[in-house]
């Protein structure tokens, strides 16, 4: 009888939408739920793989938080109950130290121009963004793409005159589709996500390359499973299915 | 004015009402859910170092917009929030809720679709901004659109403040003041105004805080660049990111100011009267 009336109320929390997520959650059916905290670039690629470990591990429930990697990585110092963590860039990883066992690097990703679809500023390549006249929104340097985009205009040897450092690369994304901005400097995976946005190839871009690091929690309930779970991404599956949505190799 | 503060200060104070304890109760939890967040701020913030990370020229900046623009935001909020709420109050149509439930909207809105719905009306692309941007004047991107989000989703509480204090006393003075032969605008600037002044303070004072603590609607219309639309709390977002301590540190500073905005405007509305 109890059994039944906490089976029902964990079924319950499993249903709320903002429920928080909890790994706890065996149940009388010995169901087991794995919470990933994951960049949010990773989102249509590990939601795809979520959905393949779910078919392999019976009873296993992936769930996924998709967030800034600064806000996961403060999340998890704060002792967020997450078991794997991926991150969008070293750095981040850094920041929640022993709190992740051993991360490896499970992708990279380069950077592109972003322009409205009808591309009014007529951008055809990295040295038409140092017109001050193109209204160009790049990320700050403080956050990942920002610090990648820093790199490329190192490296490039070109001066960018921004209208806009934005937080990330989401909101870098929606100035450029909403027409505010002529072009944005994004990640290649962002320009297979958007709409009303074309890509512009950077000639040199892999000379800025950010590097995702993946990695099971110390902390986590279900060690075996997370760490199953950063082996599928790590294995030759994984990867093809995030090389599918435009990220390179680590 | 300054015989009538006088006499009230003078006067003795009224014994408190009694209250029930569960009310008590009620309001030690309603504190208490106030508080401890707060509370949580101080005690992280680390004071070795606190000085130079609130003093840096990036935070400087930031402050110092934050501070002029919610300035000029609040002005804004009261010479066109005010009007709108006396205008509201005397509308005698049957649209009149309808209009005040759409007037207070950027107080439910999520702030992000607030910052959407600005882009959709001044942004380059948008009703207004469109043809002001064919005309060489843009919105997007600059000061203004920092003060234009701020003036977006605070000027409900001035339009709010005057309304509720209009229909609270009634209007019986201004319809005298008019047999007796004052112009409209007369009864506005020495019968009505006068009698607003605690509700345009409060109006005011909840305009600049909301206008301070502004963050989704100026990130999504405005952008952010130092000095030009990186207000604080876009400058504590941005912080986060690297180092943490720098973002608690100016959420601290930006709460002071809040806090000493509110009680230096109140006082005299605290007053027994």
């Amino acid at each position: 009888m109890l059994a039944a009336a906490l089976a029902a109320a964990v079924s319950l929390t499993a249903c709320a939408p903002d429920a928080q997520p909890h790994s706890r959650t065996a149940t009388a059916a010995g169901d087991v739920t794995l919470t990933v905290f994951a960049a949010a670039s990773l989102k249509d690629a590990f939601t795809e793989l979520g959905a393949t470990f779910e078919a392999t591990h019976p009873g296993v429930d992936v769930r996924f938080s998709f967030a800034g990697s600064a806000d996961l990585a403060a999340q998890i110092t704060e002792g967020a109950p997450a078991d794997v963590f991926a991150s969008a860039n070293e750095r981040q990883m850094d920041a929640v130290g022993e709190a992740v066992r051993e991360p490896q690097l499970l992708a990279s990703n380069t950077l592109t121009i972003a322009v409205p679809s009808d591309n009014p500023a007529g951008v055809g390549g990295l040295m038409d963004l140092e017109n001050a006249a193109v209204r160009l929104v790049i990320c700050a340097p403080e956050v990942p793409c920002g610090a990648a985009t820093a790199a490329l205009a190192d490296a490039q040897g070109v001066t960018f005159h921004p209208v806009s450092e934005e937080s990330n690369v989401t909101d870098v994304l929606g100035k450029v589709a909403s027409g505010e901005a002529d072009a944005g400097i994004v990640y290649v995976t962002d320009i297979a996500r958007a709409t009303d946005v074309d890509g512009v190839a950077i000639e040199g871009a892999e000379s800025a390359v950010n590097r995702y690091p993946i990695g099971a929690l110390a902390t986590s309930e279900h060690a075996e499973l997370a760490d199953a779970f950063v082996a599928l991404v790590l294995a030759d599956a994984g990867q093809a299915v995030l090389a599918s949505y435009g990220f390179g190799a680590p | 004015m300054s015989q009538s503060a006088s006499v009230q200060r003078r006067a003795p104070r009224a014994p408190a009402a009694p209250t029930p304890l569960w009310v008590r109760v009620l309001a030690g939890v309603a504190a208490a859910l106030v508080l401890l967040p707060l509370l949580g701020v101080v005690l992280r913030v680390e004071w070795n170092g606190f000085l130079e990370r609130v003093t840096s020229e990036q935070a400087v900046t930031a402050m110092g917009l934050s501070l002029r623009t919610a300035a000029i935001a609040t002005v804004l909020c009261l010479a066109l929030g005010a009007p709108l709420g006396i205008v509201l109050h005397r509308m005698r149509w049957k649209g009149r809720s309808v209009a005040r439930a759409l007037v207070l909207a950027p107080l439910v809105l999520p702030p992000v679709v607030g910052g959407l719905a600005l882009l959709y009306a001044f942004g380059r692309r948008g009703l207004i901004g469109g043809p002001l941007d064919s005309a060489g004047l843009t919105i997007a991107f600059s000061t203004v659109a920092v003060v234009l989000a701020q003036t977006f989703v605070a000027m409900p509480f001035t339009v709010l403040a005057v309304e509720s204090a209009l229909a609270a006393r009634g209007e019986r003075l201004e319809v005298i003041a008019g047999t007796l032969g004052a112009k409209a605008s007369t009864t506005l600037w020495r019968v009505t105004l006068p009698s607003l002044k605690t509700a345009l303070a409060t109006g005011a004072v909840l305009a600049f805080a909301r206008s301070l603590g502004e963050f989704g609607a100026t990130l999504t219309f405005a952008g952010s660049l130092q000095g030009v639309t990186r207000t604080a709390p876009l400058e504590i977002y941005l912080a986060r990111e690297g180092d943490p301590q720098t973002a608690v540190a100016l959420g601290l500073v930006l709460l002071v100011i809040a806090v000493t905005v509110v009680v230096v405007a109140f006082r005299p509305l605290g007053r027994p009267r």
